[in-house]
């Protein structure tokens, strides 16, 4: 009986002391996830996930405080991406909410009317506008992610979307039709052959 | 034509070759249409810049177009002489359909070099090497067996590098293609004189001039026309698709196999299309730049299938006109071969240099070579593996497909797709006539799509961090330049009080002597004031006597 | 066999070779813990569904079973029969799992986060496989060496991360195949396992008793 108590209490604390030593030698430090999974975010920083960018979202992801289904400029690929990693269940992105353009696209000032005020500088989360205090500003329209966070700001409403250029450059092929539209799995036309038959 | 060696790459298949359509004619000049639309891209890499605008008149073979300083590019030279009515955006030879800049040209039917021509070099074996590269990228020479890559770069990596075997490309394997065909019976000796200008600037070892053993009368002229020279040998190839891809027929002549993702001259070897060294040819011997080449326009939606000696940027309409018209079996209108070509929309389209075939023909026909434009039913996949049987690359096809299927286009690429030459073996045998080349070309774009939104992302999320970094150094030298205005107030206040303190009020005192010059100035305003309101007593008490209607002067 | 035994070093080489390999070649074919015994099958299913968390859950598993087989043998043998104990064997086996998985956990989290975040909740989870207890379990029923136990724990650490994998590879190609709607997910790959474990049963003849 008290060797039974000895043994066991003997071997909590021996074990006990294994894990202590070991939570002390391999603690980590910071939050490695956070970095894959803001590796896997596509960076607009347009905010409509509700958090201030793309790096809040993705460390409120690595603490499991978000849904995976916040991000509109991710799409459905984002969202798989992010199950994938993580590990959990798909989920279903809100319709409306997350209505992108077919074609991607990229702010365009109109530049006759602008008038240098520089509020669309400040609102830009990736420097994409150039320009300064009372001089023409324009759309780096490389760098321009299309986050629309300019668009609010600007006093004179000079700012707009504009598709990108499809040119043979980048253009790609379409995916080809699937077999289910070929090929169903009861073909109505063997039905009828069949009644006729009997 | 000596018995060599010869391997076997794997796979491959025998669709019906239909070449004796139009390889039995000669080749004829299609002559001048009225209109040429050419396009700026007609070759791998940018576009090339017009250097004439609308209105402008033009010699036959001035240079219409320069090659992009940027980057890869070609020139692009007028085919005859006419003028210039527009520079805008026309509907590309292109899958897509897309429109792109092109240069309209109408002619005036003088066919005028004007002073144009290039000047021929009579024996360029006594040229510098430089000249000679310098004249084939002058004269926009751009690789005719399909690819369009610019000659002049090609040839130019080559010649630091030690090339063992120059292969000339005469296998033409895509089925009703005939116009290498027809370039060799006809200009056998012009061909072996290009080649000989590539021997002399990259010096090979050896040159092998590859044909398939369908093209006896092809084989026979390029061996009589190389009988003298030792170091070009004419080998016939079995007739087998696609024998005549670059990779292909390097392993069938040499044996060797070009690394994924790498380029023949890493093993030594440089490849040429037959027609390719023709235009070399004309370039240097006759001073004629690349502006017309052989195609063939066949099909049984044709009534005189035949080839032609083509001026660049001939509408499709006029050759179809010229070839006698279409037939009633018409359906489809195919840039290319049957393997390997795209369907056009409309016959209005121009060709372009890389174009080597235009193929009308109806749907029964296309069945038969490709699954791309089923008017069958897709199947499901069996999984037979006759695909993977097919490949001449050794890929697994049915792999390809399921992974594409999913979407999962790691899985796809770890399986080599970036290696896939998209030549329509695995269609062509496939059972269920699954579109599989399809597949491939869809997966090929997304890939690329990701691979450059991934960057794009990466770019951005550089910018944002930049910004914030920014953001946090403006804030914290704005703090740092407060604290030190602020502590140097501070340190003022604290020495005007030290000294005023230590000197009671002296007037040597700096922060004091502000104030003394404050109050002084002060007293020196108001004696100013007052002298001022004294003067103009004593000249209202003056000025009051005699007139009386002056009222106001005095304020 | 009379030479073999003639000569002492290679009669030792000979039982080693045949007793010890024929403990793992039992434990990774033959009664695969997972097919044949039907020990493990939580992780077997649920993390099963991509090839690189398979490999690493069966890792994780190989490490963690081989130390506790080893430490449940050192404690069954030098702590609990010493004292006539034996009963506690459950209740010690399962103190020492715990803290090898504890221990295991927080070199994973250090050495890989992203496997640590994928494996997720099935990492303390590998506490409560009954393949790890089962395996310190029977290698007390089997009287087993240190050596035994070892290897033992090891061979069927491996039989269970070789049909994991085989498992995931399958299961990813399934999720990519025209599956019928009502057998997609988790039905056909219960149908698959059961396919594996009769496919399994062909290895019953290999040897004739373990």
């Amino acid at each position: 009986m008290i060797a039974a108590i000895l043994v066991l209490t003997g071997l909590a604390l021996l074990f006990g002391l294994i894990l202590g030593y070991a939570s002390v030698r391999f603690k980590v430090e910071g939050d490695p996830i956070a970095d894959k999974i803001d590796s896997l975010l596509p960076q607009t920083q347009c905010g409509q996930c509700g958090y201030p960018g793309c790096r809040p979202y993705a460390e409120a992801l690595a603490k499991g405080e978000a849904p995976i289904n916040l991000c509109p400029p991710g799409g459905e690929t984002t969202m798989l991406a992010l199950a994938d990693l993580l590990d959990v269940e798909p989920l279903e992105l809100d319709e409306e909410a997350n209505k992108q353009p077919e074609v991607p696209e990229v702010a365009f000032i109109i530049e006759e009317d602008c008038i240098g005020c520089t509020l669309c500088i400040q609102a830009c989360p990736v420097d994409a506008i150039v320009g300064s205090a009372k001089h023409i500003h324009t759309v780096i329209e490389s760098e321009c992610t299309g986050c629309k966070l300019c668009l609010p700001p600007c006093p004179v409403d000079c700012i707009i979307m504009k598709p990108l250029k499809i040119s043979p450059n980048n253009w790609k092929w379409k995916p080809p039709h699937s077999i289910e539209k070929d090929y169903p799995v009861i073909p109505s036309s063997t039905e009828s052959e069949l009644e006729e038959s009997v | 034509m000596t018995s060599r060696k010869l391997w076997r790459f794997h796979g491959g298949v025998h669709p019906p070759f239909h070449k004796e359509e139009s390889n039995q004619l000669a080749s004829e000049f299609a002559g001048i249409p009225a209109q040429l639309v050419i396009p700026m891209q007609q070759h791998i890499g940018e576009a090339a810049e017009a250097v004439v605008k609308a209105g402008d008149k033009v010699y036959k073979g001035q240079k219409i177009a320069v090659a992009d300083h940027h980057g890869i590019s070609a020139n692009i030279h007028a085919p005859t002489s006419g003028k210039i009515s527009a520079i805008e955006e026309r509907v590309l030879p292109h899958p897509s359909g897309l429109p792109g800049l092109c240069i309209v040209l109408d002619s005036d039917g003088k066919d005028d070099w004007g002073d144009c021509k290039l000047t021929p070099y009579s024996d360029y074996q006594n040229t510098e090497v430089s000249e000679l590269l310098q004249r084939i990228r002058e004269s926009g020479i751009v690789g005719l067996g399909g690819a369009a890559f610019p000659t002049a770069v090609k040839v130019s990596g080559s010649l630091n590098k030690a090339v063992s075997t120059l292969i000339i490309n005469g296998a033409e394997c895509e089925p009703y293609i005939t116009c290498d065909d027809r370039l060799m019976r006809e200009r056998s000796a012009e061909i072996i004189e290009g080649i000989k200008i590539l021997q002399y600037m990259i010096d090979p070892q050896e040159c092998l001039i590859g044909i398939e053993d369908n093209k006896p009368e092809a084989i026979e002229a390029m061996s009589k026309a190389c009988e003298t020279e030792e170091n070009i040998e004419v080998v016939t190839i079995p007739t087998i698709y696609p024998s005549g891809g670059e990779k292909q027929l390097i392993k069938i002549l040499t044996g060797k196999e070009v690394p994924a993702g790498g380029l023949p001259l890493d093993i030594g070897i440089l490849g040429q299309n037959v027609a390719t060294v023709y235009s070399i040819y004309q370039a240097v011997v006759k001073g004629i730049p690349l502006i017309s080449r052989l195609l063939t326009v066949t099909g049984n939606g044709i009534q005189r299938p035949q080839n032609f000696e083509v001026l660049n940027g001939t509408p499709i309409s006029y050759l179809a006109e010229r070839a006698g018209g279409y037939t009633k079996m018409a359906e489809y209108l195919i840039m290319g071969g049957p393997m390997m070509g795209f369907a056009l929309r409309d016959d209005h389209i121009p060709v372009v240099k890389a174009s080597n075939c235009t193929l009308f023909v109806s749907s029964t026909v296309l069945n038969e070579s490709n699954s791309a434009y089923p008017d069958q039913p897709t199947l499901p996949c069996i999984r037979c593996g006759k695909c993977m049987d097919a490949c001449p690359l050794n890929l697994l096809p049915q792999q390809l497909y399921w992974h594409i299927r999913a979407r999962d286009f790691e899985r796809a690429e770890s399986h080599n797709l970036k290696d896939c030459i998209e030549c329509g073996a695995c269609s062509y045998v496939c059972p269920s006539h699954i579109p599989l080349v399809n597949y491939y070309r869809f997966a090929k774009g997304e890939i690329r799509e990701q691979t450059e939104t991934q960057e794009k992302a990466r770019r951005a999320r550089q910018r944002h961090e930049f910004l914030e970094f920014r953001k946090a150094r403006e804030k914290r030298e704005r703090e740092e330049k407060r604290a030190a205005h602020k502590a140097a107030l501070q340190k003022k206040k604290q020495a005007a009080a030290k000294a005023r303190a230590a000197t009671n009020g002296a007037a040597g005192d700096a922060s004091d002597s502000k104030a003394d010059a404050i109050k002084a100035a002060m007293q020196r305003v108001k004696a100013k004031k007052q002298a001022r309101a004294q003067q103009a007593k004593k000249q209202t008490k003056e000025q009051t006597k005699p007139t009386k209607d002056a009222p106001g002067i005095n304020k | 066999m009379r030479l073999i035994y003639g000569k002492m070093p290679l009669f030792w080489l000979y039982h080693f070779m045949t007793e010890y390999l024929l403990i793992v070649v039992g434990t990774v074919w033959v009664n695969n813990i997972v097919l044949s015994q039907f020990l493990g099958l939580c992780p077997f299913m649920g993390v099963s569904r991509k090839l690189e968390t398979a490999m690493g859950m069966g890792l994780a598993t190989t490490f963690v079973l081989t130390l506790s087989s080893i430490s449940s043998y050192l404690v069954f043998e030098y702590l609990l029969q010493p004292f006539a104990l034996e009963y506690l064997r459950t209740i010690s086996f399962i103190l020492v799992i715990a803290a090898i998985v504890g221990f295991t956990e927080l070199v994973i989290h250090k050495t890989s986060p992203v496997l640590h975040n994928v494996l997720g909740i099935y990492l303390p989870l590998i506490t409560t496989n009954c393949a790890v207890l089962g395996v310190a379990l029977l290698n007390t029923q089997k009287s087993h060496g240190f050596l035994e136990s070892a290897l033992y724990g090891f061979g069927s650490a491996i039989g269970f991360t070789l049909v994991l994998v085989l498992f995931a590879a399958m299961r990813e190609r399934l999720a990519a195949a025209d599956v019928p709607k009502a057998f997609q997910g988790n039905a056909i790959a219960m149908i698959t396992a059961g396919l594996m474990a009769l496919a399994f049963m062909g290895f019953t003849g290999l040897i004739k008793a373990t």
